[in-house]
């Protein structure tokens, strides 16, 4: 590796940075778990993951992370996501596609706007169980 | 699919020990057998300090903390929580009220912690330095380069408050601004890793987890002080934190962070590694130059201090580990900041090995302040089994005892010197109503022992002398005189020695005089271990009435020394017994009794 300037030290920072942060817990107030059970994945969870991962370095947010979790009970309206936005409530999404994943990230994320047509309501707890 | 996952493996001493490359292997197979290779990154990091609990693996960013991980459990730990994002419930962490507990910040070893000088332990690859720099690495030294004069920095390091962690606590700004105060083109900067309290690895761990925040502050210092070498002393005991440190300095050499015309700012700094075979001596700062420049490992007097006449007589900063992981932070938010956490004299963060009779033993950071009781009993989870805390232990072998009774105080340098202990380097031993305070002290007693360089004689004799009264008070033939001896002599180690090895020497004993005489009056008076733990003291016997006459006692002693018939009371041959204990543990109605 040739030497570095003090220029490129600081585009390593900011390159490196956006990588580590992606794995840090610490800051990260907005969240969005994805169901990612044999359902989920089936109906295209791990696009949606993809495209919620893209759309948030595009957007370089920070303070976002993105984690996956079982299935939420909502095989009906698979892939879901839920979305935690502080002093928002918690919205869980189905039928989270590519482009709704997109939507979700620029319009409840960046401009606190729910989507609308696809908010599902959480399951009643014994449902769940 | 893209990266989601990160599995970070503790390759720490205390987990590498148990299996931490078994475990790493056993990540990268499943992860290409299961096909999610690409999904899921397997990192080796440094530390996380909850070595009880190892060997440990976290899952991020979902925040999940398994415990007790062997190699075999990648399988099921891929399989459910990276595929299918369900965690793997029987290895989360459970406390003892068995809840299960998921989040890292649910745990109550982590809740009163203060992470700065272990700020990247356990987060980040200590072998590659990219990881290091993504967490703002190196732009302490960016701003010390270009940003800030060599006053500016000392500056802040007076405002942060920061006083060395090696023991002393002696003001990190003065040694430096004392050593950039002498003309000469000529200087040294030094690391002092020799970290030789028994117990002690705090600096080991720092090392492990994080070695580029100490060649970033010893180059920062370089610069700050117009020096142009620097040598890290480390002992050969320490082979994973030297492997990193060599990687480290390479990684930084070939980045042009270390070596020549640094960043283009034309300032020159390298660092060497020196190997110290392990001498506890070699840490005091005189003897541990000696050993650098080859000579045998013996302590000088000082004045002349290092700071203004140090490795082969020029001017030289030796700071420890510890205090050196501080300084890129510093420089980065600022002495104001680090002066909020902490006491009015005691800034800062304190790194502790939290050892002994406690639940939670492990590597913690605290601010400074913190009681000792929220540090036994929140972080470490209480002494075990039900037993009785008695004393911790801090300083080591130039330190003492602190009892129940103060566990309210704030720690800091000041308040421990005033209880008879001292911070020392971060060693803290949690004992309970089964250790003797005699013999404990006896143990640090041979270490010094053992450890005294002998060059000057209150040191070499009164240690000695200091033992042989111990030795005698722990075999039941103590008198008082003894008492009066060795008050006598510790006072004189502690004028007349020549390095604070020998003048720290009697602080154990000092301190367990002042906070358990009577404890040492029932080993002279009564011939009684009140702890049973000086086997010379102990008698064994069986108490008639609670006797039953089984026979199980005599069939499992091995000197043959308990005889009885069945069904009538046994009795113990005190003169043969060996004083094993197996009798009391075979004994089902608890018959047999010590003392
Ligand atoms: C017997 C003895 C052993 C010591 N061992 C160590 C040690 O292992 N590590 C250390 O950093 N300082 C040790 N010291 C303290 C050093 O002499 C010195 O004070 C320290 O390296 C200064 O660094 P600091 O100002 O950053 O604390 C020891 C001192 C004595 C008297
Ligand atoms: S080794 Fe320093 S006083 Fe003895």
């Amino acid at each position: 590796m040739a030497k570095l300037t003090l220029a490129d030290l600081k585009k390593l920072r900011d390159d490196k940075k956006r990588e580590i942060e992606k794995r840090d817990v610490e800051g990260k107030t907005t969240r969005i778990i994805i169901g990612m059970g044999t359902c989920g994945i089936a109906a295209g969870a791990k696009e949606a993951f993809d495209a919620f991962l893209d759309e948030i370095d595009a957007l370089k947010l920070s303070d976002v992370a993105v984690t996956q979790t079982g299935c939420m009970g909502l095989c009906h309206v698979e892939p879901t996501a839920e979305v935690i936005v502080p002093g928002m409530p918690e919205i869980i999404y189905g039928h989270v596609k590519a482009d709704i994943a997109k939507r979700i990230v620029n319009e409840h994320i960046v401009k606190r706007e729910l989507v609308s047509g696809y908010v599902f309501d959480k399951p009643a707890a014994d449902i769940l169980k | 699919m893209k990266l989601k996952n990160y599995i970070l493996v503790c390759g720490g001493t205390g987990c590498e020990s148990s299996k931490a490359d078994d475990i790493y292997r056993s990540f990268m197979k499943e992860l290409k057998d299961q096909k999610v290779d690409g999904e899921a990154q397997v990192i080796k990091t440094g530390c996380f300090g909850f070595c009880e609990k190892g060997p440990i693996v976290k899952v991020l960013p979902d925040d999940s903390f398994y415990v007790h991980v062997k190699a075999e459990d990648a399988k099921e730990i891929v399989a459910e929580h990276i595929i299918k994002g369900r965690q793997v419930s029987r290895l989360l962490y459970k406390k003892s009220d068995e809840k299960i507990h998921t989040k890292i910040e649910d745990i109550d070893f982590y809740q009163k912690q203060v992470r700065v000088v272990l700020r990247n332990c356990g987060f980040i690859d200590p072998e590659n330095i990219n990881e290091y720099i993504a967490r703002d690495g190196y732009l302490a030294l960016e701003k010390a380069l270009f940003e800030m004069k060599p006053d500016d920095v000392i500056k802040e390091l007076e405002i942060s408050g920061l006083r060395g962690r090696g023991g002393a606590g002696f003001p990190t700004w003065r040694k430096w601004s004392f050593s950039k105060g002498v003309p000469g083109d000529q200087k040294f900067i030094v690391c002092n890793a020799d970290e030789g309290d028994p117990g002690a690895y705090m600096d080991r761990s720092t090392l492990e987890g994080d070695p580029h925040s100490v060649l970033e502050a010893m180059t920062i210092a370089g610069h700050t002080v117009g020096a142009n070498r620097g040598f890290i002393y480390i002992r050969a005991e320490y082979p994973l934190a030297i492997h990193r440190l060599e990687i480290a300095i390479g990684q930084a050499k070939e980045n042009g962070l270390l070596g020549d015309d640094i960043l283009g700012s034309g300032f020159n700094f390298d660092i060497e590694i020196r190997l110290g075979a392990g001498a506890f001596v070699c840490g005091e700062e005189t003897a541990l130059l000696a050993s650098i420049e080859g000579k045998r490992g013996m302590p000088v007097p000082r004045p002349p201090f290092p700071a203004v006449k140090g490795l082969w007589g020029k001017p030289t900063v030796i700071n420890n580990v510890e205090t050196w992981a501080n300084i890129p932070v510093i420089i980065m938010k600022g002495g104001a900041w680090f002066a909020k956490i902490g006491t009015e004299k005691s800034k800062g963060t304190k790194v502790f090995a939290l050892t002994g009779k406690i639940k939670n033993s492990g590597l913690i950071e605290v601010p400074m302040g913190i009681t000792l009781r929220e540090i036994i009993y929140e972080i470490g989870g209480g002494v075990p089994n039900g037993k009785k805390f008695k004393a911790v232990q801090t300083g080591g072998p130039s330190g003492g005892v602190i009892t129940a009774d103060y566990l309210d105080t704030p720690i800091d340098f000041d308040n421990l010197a005033k209880l008879g202990s001292i911070m020392g380097s971060g060693g803290m031993i949690v004992m309970d109503e089964d250790d003797c305070m005699v013999d404990v002290t006896k143990f640090y007693l041979e270490f010094t022992v053992d450890e005294s360089c002998g060059k000057c004689s209150p040191c070499r004799v009164g240690g000695r002398q200091l033992y042989n009264h111990l030795e005698k008070i722990t075999n039941g033939e103590g008198t008082e005189e003894d008492i009066r001896k060795m008050r006598l002599i510790g006072k004189a180690m502690q004028k007349a020695s020549l390095c604070a090895l020998g003048q720290t020497a009697p602080n154990p004993v000092i301190s367990t005089l002042q906070y358990f005489e009577s404890e040492y009056m029932a080993h002279i008076k009564e011939r009684r271990c009140p702890a049973g733990k000086c086997k010379k003291m102990l008698r064994y016997s069986i108490v008639p009435e609670k006797c039953k006459g089984c026979g199980l006692c005599a069939k499992k002693c091995p000197a043959g020394c308990i005889k009885g018939e069945i069904k009538k009371p046994y009795v113990i041959d005190s003169v043969a017994c060996v004083k094993c204990g197996a009798c009391e543990e075979a004994c089902k109605f608890k018959a047999v009794v010590k003392n």
